[in-house]
């Protein structure tokens, strides 16, 4: 079976668009873990919430989930913004931050999925649309549009983020701000400012990241979970601070978790990323592209 | 709390329980006075790798399940073989297996740096949870029936229970007292001194001589254990144990809540949050809605890590300092 | 020839591309009292990192009491005798001042029983903490928190201790606190290599002075000798 130049070119190509798609998940935790060294275990939560709006307006008005994804940026923007705010004056202006700020976002992961579940249930729920369940082949390679219009939808997010971090003010200002507070306070700007727009952004990608996720499959509550090992796996693994180094990274897991299931089990998927997880932790902490902290 | 008291407290809470015991036999008493005292278990445990030794641990909950599932996959396989033991040996089993992949798991990920050992523990429960997930033995993701046996007898029948939860009460409030004492002893010890000065300043305490790596690996198996005892009888209790129950988000975040709401620095911090969430989660899924008690829990967690970081007995402490420095 | 107890050769340790230490010497007598001086980024701090174990060096070899410690991890250097305070204090905070002193009696002296607190109390009063043994010791001042960082190192019953910049910031009668403490410390047997800026101090107390810059070893001699040399003024004024 591994020597079928079919499957495994299927297997590949499945792997590149589940890991573009990946890249959207891992993307607003890149920002908030690898750029301010907030640990939001609470990402992939906002991202199911993401999701269960897409499902909301999908499911009562029929609009597309990609859309839906895009026009709830501005309250999940705001959303992060007021979440930072919390955060920063309860935590990071005392000094507290590593253990009480974990705690805190892991009561706020455990509050979301709750409250998800005292309004929708634990019931898988679906989004329609037309491209799901269209498959295009292209030669002996079988592409579901259902992974793909994620794929493409992510890329051009994740170029639109890289764009505007690396030539506007506040963009690199944000980049700028992980490395030399002090430097960016003698240019005028305020730090706390500056990290407010950065999470709020942050929030804003798992708004788009959540409506990608309902279009790939269905959706309850407790999926979050599953993808708090990955986000993380390949934040650690592309490394603290690299935008770039984070879709490398998605990628490569989005590959292996492929292999996974081709050749080996489904059920076993969650458990891919947490072994490189671990062992990037164990072997190169800081990653492909990471910085040395 | 002087060693007299203590102990003097301690046969207090064992006579009250057996009283209790013994002079009703109103089934829910026992149900929810079961699940607060598996809850005081489970605090006490966290409480040895997270509050006495610093190192916050998000997937503990999973040897909970895992000394729930080895209950189930002995029960499956020692009738097969001919034997048919007491709760006490299942209890047992728990408290080795779980102690083991305790070690083994704390070997793994107590090199890491605080907040990436906390991201490595929620991901291991999940690994536990896909594990279970795939083990046909134990039911997989279906899940696993236990019949609920006949209350046990002893003394030659000179002392019987009426019902099989007032033994399950009895059973955890003996494993309740007996962590409650095992965790102080911990922490007027020696070994507890060592975990303090890891959790104070993990560089200076190895420099002052503490073998910090032992000494974490110790606390990793210890806490493995307690959780796997609070996790054996469990299938007695549930008579239904699935993955999806077993490593249910609810039980991970009260073995967290309760010793951060109590104060995780003193070994009665989570004696004080188990009993005062427990209680107050009873009254509310009785009295309003069994969901609405979950979603407090998640804000109340949240309420007191930015309010009282230090815990109910932390805050007390503090304004008894302050009052005393005014005096 | 007097046994040393202490024989660091050829201590190599690289960051990276930059080279902290290079191939850097030093011996130790028993109950002799070193001061190592050097600008800032000599390699001071890695090179008493690297004696205690806080870090690995890369190349070189460490030997203590006739021993071979190059590769022991911290703890088990400690145990052997070999005790460090730290540059910026780091009290067990959470604990009481008498609290503090039992981590390192137990664990790096070994030491039991009943004779822990009496042994304690004496510490206490060579340090000046008389009577509050059960004071926390998060909220010390600045001068009595180092006074607990010696205490906490004499408590580990050390036979060289390494004290790092135990006098910076402080006044001119609190350096003279420290350094009666020292004094005291030397009494008893203890080996001293005292790392410190404030140069009366390191002239007052050393028997002999080793000079670092830029991860070299410079130059060596008594305290009257290195005031004279003309290498040492000139990695100091950078001239």
């Amino acid at each position: 079976m591994i020597t079928d130049p079919g499957l495994f070119l299927n297997t590949v190509v499945a792997g590149l668009l589940l890991g573009g798609f990946y890249t959207a998940v891992a993307l607003g935790l890149s920002i908030a873990f690898g750029q301010l060294d907030i640990v939001n275990i609470a990402h992939p939560a906002f991202i199911i919430i993401g999701s269960y709006f897409a499902y909301l307006f999908g499911s009562q008005y029929g609009f597309d989930p990609v859309l839906t994804g895009i026009a709830m940026t501005p309250v999940f923007f705001v959303l992060g913004i007021v979440v930072y705010r919390v955060y920063y004056a309860s935590f990071e202006r005392t000094g507290q931050e590593s253990l009480s700020g974990l705690a805190f976002f892991f009561g706020l992961m455990f509050i979301i999925e709750v409250t998800l579940i005292l309004i929708y249930g634990v019931d898988y729920r679906l989004v329609p649309a037309p491209y799901i369940g269209v498959n295009w082949k292209i030669g002996v390679v079988d592409v579901p549009l259902r992974m793909a219009i994620p794929f493409a939808v992510s890329m051009l997010m994740t170029i639109g983020l890289f764009f505007y971090l690396s030539k506007t003010f506040i963009g690199r200002a944000i980049l700028a701000v992980s490395q030399d507070r002090q430097a960016l306070q003698l240019m005028g700007a305020d730090p706390v400012k500056i990290k407010q727009v950065a999470f709020g952004l942050a929030l804003a990608t798992a708004s788009i990241a959540g409506a990608l996720l309902i279009i790939i499959g269905p959706v309850e509550p407790s999926i979050n979970r599953e993808y708090i090992g990955r986000a993380f796996a390949i934040v650690v693994l592309g490394g603290m601070g690299s935008i770039t180094g984070t879709v490398l990274a998605a990628f490569i897991l989005g590959i292996a978790e492929s292999f996974i299931l081709t050749y080996a089990s489904p059920s076993w998927a969650p458990a891919v990323a947490f072994g490189i997880l671990l062992f990037t932790l164990a072997v190169r902490p800081s990653g492909i592209l990471g910085r040395q902290s | 709390m002087r060693l007299g008291g203590f102990w003097g407290l301690m046969a207090a809470a064992l006579v009250a329980g057996l009283a209790f015991a013994t002079l009703t036999n109103n089934e829910y008493y026992f149900t929810a006075a079961y699940a607060i005292l598996q809850a005081l278990v489970m605090a006490i445990a966290w409480n040895i790798l997270g509050g006495f030794t610093g190192y916050v641990n998000f997937g503990s909950a999973g040897f909970f399940a895992l000394g729930a599932y080895a209950t189930v996959a002995l029960h499956k396989f020692l009738p097969s073989i001919g034997f048919a033991p007491p709760l006490v040996v299942y209890v047992l089993a728990g408290a080795v297996v779980c102690g083991l992949i305790g070690l083994a798991t704390g070997y793994l990920t107590l090199r890491l740096r605080g907040v990436y050992f906390a991201i490595a523990t929620l991901a291991l429960a999940i690994v536990f949870q896909t594990f279970m997930n795939n083990w046909g033995y134990v039911g997989a993701a279906k899940g696993t029936s236990i019949l609920t046996p006949d209350p046990p007898q002893f003394l030659w029948g000179y002392v019987s229970f009426s019902s099989y939860v007032k033994y399950l009460f009895v059973v955890m409030l003996l494993l309740a007292l007996t962590a409650i004492v095992i965790s102080r002893y911990i922490a007027n010890s020696k070994f507890g001194r060592g975990l303090a000065a890891i959790r104070d300043d993990e560089v200076a305490a190895e420099c002052m001589g503490v073998p910090t790596l032992r000494l974490k690996l110790i606390s990793a198996a210890v806490m493995g254990a307690l959780m796997g005892v609070a996790g054996a009888p469990y299938p007695f209790f549930a008579t239904f144990v699935d993955p999806q129950s077993a490593f249910s988000l609810v039980i991970a975040v009260n073995s967290i809540a309760m010793p951060m709401i109590g104060g995780t620095a003193y070994w009665y911090g989570p004696v004080v949050g188990a009993l005062l969430l427990g209680t107050a989660q009873e009254a509310i899924s009785v009295t309003i809605s069994s969901e609405l008690n979950v979603f407090l829990v998640g804000v109340v967690l949240v309420a007191c890590v930015i309010l009282a970081p230090r815990g109910l007995v932390g805050f007390v402490n503090d304004m008894r300092a302050k009052a005393k420095g005014r005096g | 020839m007097a046994e040393h107890i202490l024989s660091v050769k050829a201590l190599t340790k690289r960051f990276g591309g930059f080279v902290a230490l290079d191939s850097v010497d030093l011996q130790l007598g028993e109950g002799e009292r070193l001061g190592l001086i050097g600008p800032n980024g000599s390699g001071k701090t890695t090179m008493i990192n690297c004696i205690s174990g806080a870090l690995f060096s890369d190349q070189g070899t460490i030997t203590f009491k006739g021993a071979d410690i190059t590769r022991l991890p911290a703890h088990r250097r400690t145990h052997r005798g070999i005790v460090r305070s730290f540059q910026i204090p780091r009290p067990f905070r959470t604990m009481t001042i008498l609290q503090n002193l039992m981590v390192p009696m137990e664990y790096a002296a070994a030491q039991g029983g009943g004779d822990l607190e009496t042994e304690a109390r004496d510490i206490l009063d060579i340090v000046g903490f008389r009577g509050r043994a059960s004071e926390n010791s998060g909220r010390l001042t600045q001068v009595d928190m180092r006074k607990l960082e010696l205490a906490r190192a004499l408590a580990a019953k050390p036979q060289l201790l390494i004290s790092d910049e135990a006098m910076a910031g402080l006044s001119s009668s609190e350096v003279d606190e420290i350094l009666d403490i020292l004094f005291k410390l030397n009494g008893r047997g203890v080996a001293v290599i005292m790392i410190e800026h404030i140069m009366r101090a390191v002239f007052r107390f050393s028997q002999r002075v080793v000079v670092l810059d830029a991860g070299r070893r410079i130059a060596e001699g008594t305290p009257a000798q290195i005031v004279k040399d003309p290498l040492v003024e000139r990695a100091y004024l950078g001239v």
